[in-house]
């Protein structure tokens, strides 16, 4: 909402020198938010006087007729003679007072004025137009002065075009819609300073009388319960909006369109109350209001035709809807420029009705927004009686006597607000005494327990007020006032929240974080501490990732949860692998030039429960049931943690050192021991296998598997994969499901033995299909309770091994717990280890 | 051993006469003192101290002096080889000393050589500020509260006193799951669904704070992402007031913005909370001088919210408050344009993801 400050001050005595700072700060304290104060003074420097064109002279022969102009511009141009300007516009005479910007002066947008030779004449300044001032749209042509405006020529222009404004622009919350208008806002600010506030709605307004101004019938009382109208006829046709009203509305971004409309538009600005001028005589009979039949149509006032639906209220006559209530008025009924018999029509709607249908037919009015947010119902007389007055005043015309008011607005439920409950919320003391006083100052009428206070200050009157009950009806201008809470904003609102002390509570012992949280954690730092860059991609993907992946017809991570209303129709879907945006952020890097990258990202998945319907509705007067809740919650997509690392490039560089190492599918599958470790899943219940698994390389994938359940995957993407996202040769991956990892067990302690180990290398030969993961668990399990560690340290084939086959090389360390073994039992302990190696894959000593 | 039975060598007896000791010794101070290095000294010991040194032939002589004699040729001689082997100890120390300073010279390097050769990985700044945040919260006993991300709209709306045709709801520029109609599923527009899980699941006293991803359907610019994280608090107890909203939110804003930071409230609108404010930090420290930074919404929970999560509102009262925690990273550190959080490129974690 834009409005000016003088039309403010004409309902608040705000104080005569008020800084503006002040007055911004007043109306953030009091929760009306402030976009921008301009100062429209500061819009235009140098010298803007008005002139009064003496001679005119026509100048030929350029492509445009152009204008030599002679203007009287008083001393304002220090010689007192007369101002020679050129200028292209047509639409002033001699004797016309218009706006002239002196050389040396400077237009909105940085735009200054010089003295120029221009149509082999000397222009010395500019006669402006309302667009060239920031003050209108209009370039039809110059501004021409009122002819009833007293400004001389030579005096500041600015105050007669309206530029010596401070103009606010305020977001209104949406609970507030009597801030909507220049009576809400001028009452809010007689609050924040303590002066007087003159309700322009508590002018004297005729109440209804028994023949209607217009027949007119309300079918539908719930959607409209209140329907007021007026009518005057024989308004002159050719009336302009007066300038003020004109430059009122500019400022608050409403074009001026004709008086009546513009009167309607005035008083909604002035009152808060939307209105609807008719042409009368283009109204076919007697007024219905009701709701829309649906596929009913109606062409609106911006020459949309609409198609209805069954909750969208109309107004009809007899040829059907002329105009969408409450939204926007149609064509057929509209005021036209031979309009001279004019029906006011000022209602109350039903708010969801309207906020609706705005919604369904994307027509968020200036009205719509104001329905949406509560309009004051007692408004429609006095908004009517204003209507008419400013039309008669400045069209005129006669007002008929009749007046139509069908009012079946409900009285308003009283509240009931225990007399404590502020200093109970707040932590602030209200007497009860101040808190009556602060509920009376926004226009509640407070009843029964501030009578008793009245009666009896004494008793109750005291620091507590425990116990008092107040009845509290709000005033009609504040339907957002429903519930005790409402009340209690309002008293720290205007007592100030900067009276709010600090204290901090005691919150009762915690449990601090659970151990999912904590392996989070412990997982993603150790992947920062191995080299990786932790990135948070958005989750949007396309639907074309899937088979850029290679993913096989019924993969589960195919079906995904799709926006209605993505930001790019090109990702409308949300990710079922972290691995797609990852490997985005993965090509920007290396569009960016950087080469050797290890990227990693922990955040959920999506994946749609197969079959879901729409949850079952659930209320808010009640807590759902469980067994509603967990129906409702079973709707809810599965959204698992994973977490996913690409690599590409060297995983470690070439340097003084030596040469770097290409990351690759080993790395890939280490990233994904390394979240296991420390994600606390002890070594022996971590395996890894050989898998073919869609985008990886079939022959260099590994999946990760804990307690015989597979977690994930890791090694080298599929090359046809890295072709078809243009990704660097050998580019590697790992992602894992965390919420698939069990809880960290209690460990046992290892004995740690003092006594030395014996050390044994075997060399084992197995055929090249063999996988080591396994010779190594069978070496473990043959060697018994003495073997310490195995490690494998060397893989090797050679024509002397044959084709197919390969070595195995372990270390093995043998130890006892009480004793220092002899070389019989360590041998023992190999023998037995390689024994099982043997049985189990046929393997044989190398060089036995 | 046989030396008695050595043949007589009258040259040899000559060995045991003092001056002749003497000059034994001299002649070893003086080739030790020549040796330049330990093996140098090392060569010189089989000719001084070993069997053919004059104090070891001189030590054989002894046998065949008279028996008045021997014990004060043998002490003579002792003298002798004790004055050697002295001065060999002497040299050699002072050798070794040299020697291993020289070592210690030759193996010299240069300590500032770059040694990237695993190149440095990094947390997400956004990731290390909401562990930050958790710690602070977890530390006052509260607990960390997680939800989904897509959640049903009646979490993200009804329950949080947004009904359907509420204007609020239009103000969310909220991502809708297919199909909009029948779907009931958004992705949560705030972590404020936390509160609601929250509250549902559990009974008083509530104290968690829910840090997490959202989403609205903002346009990419400098200042606006469609993903972006949040930190919710909220508190259900017996005897809540707003003034302990005041007292959490100064905590909160001292423990990210440095001990002079605190916060100021300005009356504003949620569905979710009455009374409701939005509050400003202020910040010292801002890049461009100190100042007022907006920072969040706050709020006592609206009585109808904690009904519709089985709360009885007379019994209990509570405080919610929610802020963007990319915007508190860009406030604290500068950060000019918020996709630099979500583009992903390494130099950004690199320099801000380190710290705790």
């Amino acid at each position: 909402m834009r409005v000016s400050v003088s039309w403010l001050r004409e309902y608040v005595d705000l104080p005569a020198d008020l800084p503006t700072g002040d007055l911004e700060q007043a109306l953030v304290d009091l929760g009306i938010e402030v976009d921008s104060v301009a100062d429209l003074r500061e819009n235009v420097t140098g010298s803007l006087v008005v002139g009064e064109v003496l001679e005119i002279e026509e100048l030929t022969g350029f492509k445009k007729p152009i204008r030599f102009v002679r203007v009287d511009v008083g001393a304002a141009n220090g010689t007192g003679e007369p101002q020679e300007i050129v200028c292209g516009a047509r639409n002033f005479a001699v004797g016309d007072r218009v706006v002239v910007i002196l050389p040396g002066g400077v237009l909105p947008g940085g735009f200054a004025i010089g003295a120029r030779k221009t149509y082999g004449r000397v222009s010395n300044g500019m006669i402006c137009s309302a667009r060239e001032l920031g003050i209108g749209d209009d370039h039809a042509g110059i501004l021409v002065l009122p002819e009833d405006s007293p400004a001389k020529p030579g005096d500041d222009a600015r105050p007669v075009v309206g530029l010596d404004e401070v103009v606010l622009e305020l977001d209104i919350t949406p609970d507030r819609g009597y801030a909507l208008s220049l009576r809400g806002l001028a009452r809010e600010l007689s609050h924040a300073f303590g002066v007087p506030f003159r309700d322009p709605a508590l002018a004297p307004a005729p109440g209804g009388t028994a023949e209607p101004a217009y027949p007119v019938q309300v079918r539908d009382t719930v959607g409209c319960d209140r329907f007021a109208a007026r009518m005057v006829r024989g308004v002159d046709p050719a009336a302009p909006t007066p300038a003020w009203m004109q430059r009122r509305l500019t400022t608050a971004g409403i074009r001026s369109i004709s008086l009546p409309v513009d009167i309607t538009n005035y008083v909604m600005l002035e009152l808060g109350q939307p209105m609807h001028a008719f042409d009368a005589d283009r109204i076919a009979g007697p007024l219905v209001v009701r709701r829309a039949e649906a596929g009913e149509k109606l062409t609106t006032l911006d020459g949309v035709t609409r198609v209805l639906a069954a909750e969208d209220m109309v107004i009809c006559d007899d040829t059907g809807p002329i105009s969408l209530a409450a939204v926007m008025g149609g064509e057929t009924s509209e005021v036209v420029p031979e309009t001279t018999n004019v029906l006011f029509e000022a209602a109350h709607w039903d708010p969801v009705m309207v906020g609706r249908t705005a919604r369904r037919h994307k027509l968020f009015s200036e009205a719509a927004k104001r329905w949406e947010r509560g309009v004051d119902p007692a408004l429609p007389l006095v908004a009517l009686e204003r209507a008419v007055r400013l039309l008669t005043e400045y069209g005129g015309g006669t007002v008929d006597d009749e007046i139509l008011d069908i009012d079946n607005v409900r009285p308003r439920t009283p509240i009931t607000l225990p007399a404590d409950l502020p200093t109970r919320r707040i932590g602030v003391d209200y007497p009860p005494a101040r808190v009556v006083a602060l509920l009376e100052q926004v226009g509640c009428t407070v009843t029964q327990g501030a009578d008793r206070l009245a009666e009896d200050p004494g008793a109750v009157g005291v620091a507590s007020g425990a116990g008092v009950a107040l009845t509290v009806t709000p005033p009609t201008w504040r339907p957002d006032l429903t519930d005790p809470a409402d009340l209690v904003e309002e008293v720290v609102r205007l007592d100030g929240y900067d009276r709010v002390p600090s204290v901090l509570p005691v919150a009762p012992a915690g449990r601090g974080l659970t151990w999912q949280q904590r392996r989070r954690r412990t997982v993603a730092q150790a992947l920062a501490d191995r080299g990786y860059v932790e990135v948070l991609a958005h989750p949007f993907v396309s639907p074309e990732l899937p088979d850029l992946l290679g993913l096989p017809a019924d993969d589960p991570r195919r079906p995904a949860v799709r926006l209605a209303n993505p930001l790019s129709d090109e990702e409308p879907l949300l990710r079922t692998t972290l691995l797609g945006p990852l490997l985005g952020v993965l090509k920007r890097n290396l569009g960016r030039g950087h080469r050797d990258l290890a990227l990693y990202e922990i955040g959920a998945v999506f994946h749609p429960r197969p079959g879901a319907g729409s949850p079952p509705a659930m209320g808010v007067d009640r807590r759902p049931t469980d067994a509603e809740f967990a129906a409702a919650d079973a709707v809810v997509p599965d959204q698992p943690r994973h977490v996913a690392a690409v690599l590409a490039g060297e995983i470690e560089l070439s340097g003084w050192w030596g040469a770097g190492r290409a990351a690759g599918w080993a790395d890939a599958v280490e990233a994904g021991r390394t979240v296991l470790t420390a994600a606390g899943v002890p070594q022996d219940r971590i395996e890894v296998r050989a898998a073919e698994y869609a985008p990886w390389h079939p022959g260099r994938c590994a999946e990760l598997v804990v307690d015989g359940a597979v977690v994930g995957h890791a090694g080298e993407l599929h090359p046809t994969v890295v072709a078809a996202l243009e990704l660097p040769r050998r580019t590697s991956a790992m992602e894992l499901n965390l919420d698939l990892l069990p809880a960290p067990p209690v460990l046992p302690a290892p004995e740690v033995s003092g006594f030395p180990p014996a050390l044994i290398d075997v060399a084992l030969v197995v055929d090249e299909n063999v996988p080591a993961a396994q010779v190594q668990r069978a070496l473990t399990e043959g060697a018994g309770h003495l073997l310490e560690d195995v490690r494998l340290f060397d893989v090797y084939t050679s024509e002397q091994l044959g084709a197919g086959r390969k070595s195995l090389a372990y270390k093995l360390t043998f130890r006892a717990p009480d004793r220092t073994l002899t070389v019989e039992e360590a041998v023992a302990a190999r023998d037995a280890a390689v024994a099982v190696a043997a049985e189990r894959f046929g393997a044989t000593l190398r060089g036995a | 051993m046989t030396y008695r039975n050595d043949p007589y060598d009258p040259k040899q007896v000559a060995l045991l006469d003092p001056a002749a000791l003497a000059e034994a010794v001299a002649d070893a101070e003086k080739a030790f003192a020549a040796a330049g290095d330990p093996d140098a000294l090392t060569a010189l010991r089989p000719a001084h101290l070993g069997d053919r040194a004059p104090v070891s032939l001189a030590r054989r002589e002894i046998g065949a002096l008279p028996p008045a004699a021997k014990a004060d040729a043998g002490k003579r001689v002792n003298e002798a080889r004790r004055a050697i082997e002295a001065a060999y100890a002497a040299r050699a120390e002072v050798l070794e000393r040299e020697h291993a300073e020289r070592v210690l010279v030759a193996e010299r390097v240069d300590v500032t050589l770059p040694y990237d050769r695993q190149p440095r990985g990094a947390r997400h700044p956004l990731s290390t500020l909401m562990e930050q945040i958790s710690d602070l919260f977890v530390g006052m006993g509260y607990e960390v509260a997680e939800g989904p991300e897509v959640d049903l709209e009646w979490v993200n709306f009804d329950a949080l006193n947004i009904p359907a045709d509420h204007p609020a709801r239009g103000l969310m520029d909220t991502f809708y799951i297919d199909p909009a109609d029948r779907s009931g599923l958004v992705l949560r527009t705030h972590t404020s669904t936390v509160q609601t899980r929250t509250m549902l699941g559990r009974k008083p006293p509530i104290y968690v704070i829910c840090p997490g991803r959202v989403y609205r359907t903002d346009e990419v610019d400098a200042t606006h992402s469609p993903v972006f994280h949040q930190a919710e608090g909220l508190v259900v107890d017996k005897g809540i007031t707003m003034a302990h909203l005041r007292g959490t939110l100064d905590h909160f804003a001292r423990a990210i913005f440095g001990p002079d930071a605190r916060t100021r409230w300005r009356p504003h609108y949620f569905p979710f909370t009455e009374p409701s404010a939005e509050f400003d930090v202020w910040f010292p420290e801002h890049r461009d001088g100190p100042r007022w930074v907006e920072w969040g919404g706050c709020g006592m929970v609206n009585p109808r919210v904690l009904r519709a999560c089985g709360i009885d509102p007379e019994v209990y009262s509570g405080f919610a408050f929610g802020m963007g925690i990319d915007r508190t990273l860009m406030v604290r550190h500068g950060v000019s344009d918020i996709r630099h959080l979500f583009e992903g490129d390494v130099r950004f974690s690199r320099a801000l993801g380190t710290g705790a």
